[in-house]
């Protein structure tokens, strides 16, 4: 008896080590869902959770979202390992398009960045409206600062108030400094956890619940908003993107019920995301 | 015991055994033709169970040959010598299950098997333990299943290495009533033992070796009254040889 | 699984959140096992085989293997991910971000877990039984099975580590799986993503599941390996 038994044992292990593969392989209706590559922001944010039920509920197609930070969603494309790329650094996505990655860019919607610091304020820059003043205030008081550090459209525009603001990151440098090259949440993790200062999407920041002494400190400098685009994969590099669910994705999230469904999502009654897809330039 | 073609005589031609550059075997000639107990006699480290090993097959000579009747010992494409080891080998499983299974590794077709298994529990009084997990057995018990699945095999020619080196000697007589029985089958033994109690019960013919070499060949009767050697007669005395 | 038991930890969860934990919790156990036995059926036969035969450059491969029991898991992830990718040269195949490719990543990692711990068994059962099996005419390979089933119980712990090993793991799964929700979120992944979002409590709730199950899994192998060696000796 034991002889069938080690018959069975062996044959059971190999059933199920075959099995599972073609399980893992079948578990989901592959002809019909596409790969959006996005980033952490938009996941973090709870904003797919919001978005995708209803847009699987029309379309019949389900979209499978690899958040990352911006940089890496874009190389993610680039490997030809997403249908679609929906992220927000609009340079990094410009050069996306002129590598022929991409035909068409479309702007989505926007919503802004936010300073936060801890509630000790030791910066003095609490209830101001001018980014660059405040992050002239840190360098000058090498008050602790967290960066993402990532390649992430955050980290982009990050740098880019850094240059607005006049300093030269290079030179200011320093212990204060902190680069974490991680995403947005364990950014506000870590400065949560040090009370530093650290740039943050506003949707990120509203859905984040380790707050600890953390509270927003600059808000609304026209300079802190946020663009978000979104890229069909271009199908004549890789064959295999399904350019036409992708582009159904795309027509649906820039058209009218995708910019309501955008536009519907609160967090407290408060708004995260702007949709602005009628505006060309943006 | 199934009269066909007979692996005997066994000859092992100058054989030589050498490990580590120390010559453990040392040019060793001997014939074993059908017929009564063979006991490769001699004190511990005298290269007793290392002669039945080559000649088994289990390691290879440094030179020299050993040769069967018909080649390599088989029969009809089985192995027709078997060894019982000193320190009975039980694999994981029930009494009934060690049987089976070397039945089967040894090449007995699925439909033979259970028939021998059964016989073989049957007639060394093994069958109240047939369920039992072979390796929870006494050391006696372990034992005669280890001759028990050894005789399964129906070898013409069996070796048995110290076969009752660690029992008891109520053990020690079932096992010698079991070599007793295989010997009247007309099986051929070749037993190696430093028991010279035991030689005497069981031996027909005696092999004295010592350092590796065969000192005295003899029928048992002459070596025990009348050794030839000077070495024989010291061990025969209970002086220690080495 | 008990439904009682994960509501317990999900402080009482909502029924569709509920659900989706139980899918997680699903898939994990779905991509672990199935790495767990693809490693069984690979290692096991080959840790065998490494432990009782002698061939030149042995203890090389011995000294390889146990060092590849250290495989960091973000490495593997990295190779898997560029292999599969669709610009890899296994990128046709289209397993980049599907549960498929979180196996292949884990049964990379605990594979050599599995040779190396056999390979340990079967050199140890082989000077234990090695002269009788081919005294009784089996050559090295054909006595495989009877060394693997030999060694179960022992071999049985080889597999726990794998499992353990691929279960705690995130650093390859998240990479290769891409963490997508509902399709290729694990329990590790999950917890990665809660800790991301601050959402502290709950991270340390499926941290708490994800360590009963391993306690479960574990005991129960343990209480069975028990069991069956008192039985067998």
């Amino acid at each position: 008896m034991p002889q069938i038994f080690r018959r069975t044992f062996i044959a059971g292990l190999a059933t199920l080590a075959l099995g599972g593969m073609a399980t893992a392989q079948t578990a989901a209706p592959t002809d019909t869902s596409i790969v959006v590559a996005s980033t952490t922001s938009t996941q973090d944010s709870g904003l797919f959770d919001h978005l995708l039920p209803i847009f699987t509920a029309k379309t019949g197609i389900a979209v499978k979202v690899v958040a990352q930070g911006t940089g890496q969603a874009l190389d993610t494309g680039r490997r030809g390992d997403a249908d679609v790329v929906f992220v927000h650094a609009k340079a990094a996505e410009e050069k996306f398009l002129g590598e022929g990655f991409s035909k068409v860019r479309k702007p989505v919607m926007y919503n802004d960045f936010v300073l936060i610091g801890p509630k000790a304020d030791p910066a003095g820059v609490a209830g101001t409206k001018d980014i660059a003043a405040a992050l002239g205030a840190i360098v000058a008081k090498k008050a602790p600062f967290v960066s993402r550090g990532d390649r992430s459209g955050t980290h982009m525009a990050e740098l880019a108030l850094w240059k607005t603001a006049g300093v030269d990151l290079e030179k200011a440098r320093g212990e204060w400094y902190r680069e974490i090259g991680q995403g947005m949440g364990a950014a506000l993790n870590t400065a949560s956890a040090m009370n530093a200062y650290v740039l943050a999407d506003r949707g990120t920041w509203l859905n984040f619940k380790n707050r600890g002494d953390l509270r927003i400190s600059v808000e609304g400098d026209k300079r802190l908003f946020n663009q978000y685009g979104v890229m069909v994969v271009n199908p004549d590099k890789f064959p295999h993107v399904k350019a036409k669910e992708a582009q159904i994705f795309v027509d649906w999230l820039t058209g009218p019920d995708g910019q309501k469904a955008i536009a519907d999502y609160k967090i407290g009654g408060e708004q995260l995301f702007f949709p602005n897809a009628d505006q060309p330039g943006a | 015991m199934r009269a066909e073609a007979t692996i005997l005589p066994l000859e092992l031609d100058r054989l030589r055994f050498e490990a580590d550059g120390r010559r453990l075997i040392d040019d060793v000639d001997l014939v074993v033709a059908r017929g009564g107990p063979t006991v490769l006699l001699g004190p511990n480290g005298a290269g007793k169970s290392l002669l039945l090993r080559l000649a088994h097959g289990l390691v290879a000579p440094t030179s020299g040959e050993v040769r069967w009747a018909i080649g390599g010992g088989e029969t009809a494409g089985r192995k027709r010598h078997a060894m019982v080891f000193q320190k009975p080998v039980m694999l994981r499983r029930s009494v009934h299950d060690n049987l089976i299974h070397a039945l089967a590794a040894a090449g007995f077709c699925r439909s033979d098997r259970a028939a021998r298994a059964d016989e073989a529990l049957a007639r060394f009084g093994l069958r109240d333990h047939a369920g039992r997990a072979a390796r929870l057995l006494s050391g006696g018990e372990q034992q005669r299943l280890a001759v028990a699945r050894a005789w399964s095999l129906d070898p013409e020619v069996l070796f048995l290495d110290e076969p009752t080196a660690h029992l008891d000697p109520s053990a020690t007589r079932a096992i010698e009533t079991m070599i007793t029985t295989l010997r009247a089958e007309g099986r051929t033994l070749v037993m190696a033992t430093h028991d010279l109690a035991q030689a005497r019960r069981l031996a027909a013919r005696v092999v004295f070796v010592l350092g590796g070499r065969v000192v005295e060949d003899a029928p048992a009767e002459v070596f025990f009254d009348n050794p030839a050697t000077e070495a024989a007669r010291a061990f025969l005395a209970g002086e220690l040889v080495w | 699984m008990d439904e009682a038991v994960v509501s317990t930890f999900g402080f009482g969860l909502s029924d569709p959140a509920l659900a989706n934990l139980l899918q997680i919790v699903g898939l994990s156990l779905r991509v672990t096992l199935t790495a767990l036995a693809l490693a069984a059926v690979i290692g096991l036969p080959l840790g065998a085989l490494i432990g009782i035969s002698r061939f030149p450059g042995r203890k090389a491969v011995i000294i390889v293997v146990n060092a590849l029991m250290g495989l960091p898991p973000v490495v593997v992830g990295l190779v898997v991910y560029l292999t599969l990718s669709r610009s890899g040269p296994l990128g046709a195949l289209g397993l980049l971000f599907t549960p498929a490719a979180m196996v292949v990543a884990q049964t990379i990692l605990i594979v050599p877990i599995v040779v190396a711990l056999s390979r340990q068994t079967i050199e140890d059962l082989w000077g234990e039984l090695g002269e009788h099996l081919r005294s009784l005419g089996l050559t090295d390979v054909a006595a495989v099975p009877t060394l693997l089933w030999e060694g179960r119980f022992a071999l049985a712990t080889a597999l726990l580590a794998g499992f353990g090993r691929a279960s705690a793991e995130v650093g390859s799964v998240i990479i290769v799986g891409g963490n997508i929700a509902g399709f290729t979120r694990t329990m590790t992944t999950t917890i990665t993503l809660e800790t991301s979002k601050g959402d502290l409590p709950l991270a340390l709730a499926l941290g708490g599941i994800l360590i009963c199950l391993t306690i479960a899994l574990n005991a129960g192998a343990f209480a069975i390996s028990r069991v069956g060696a008192r039985h067998a000796g």
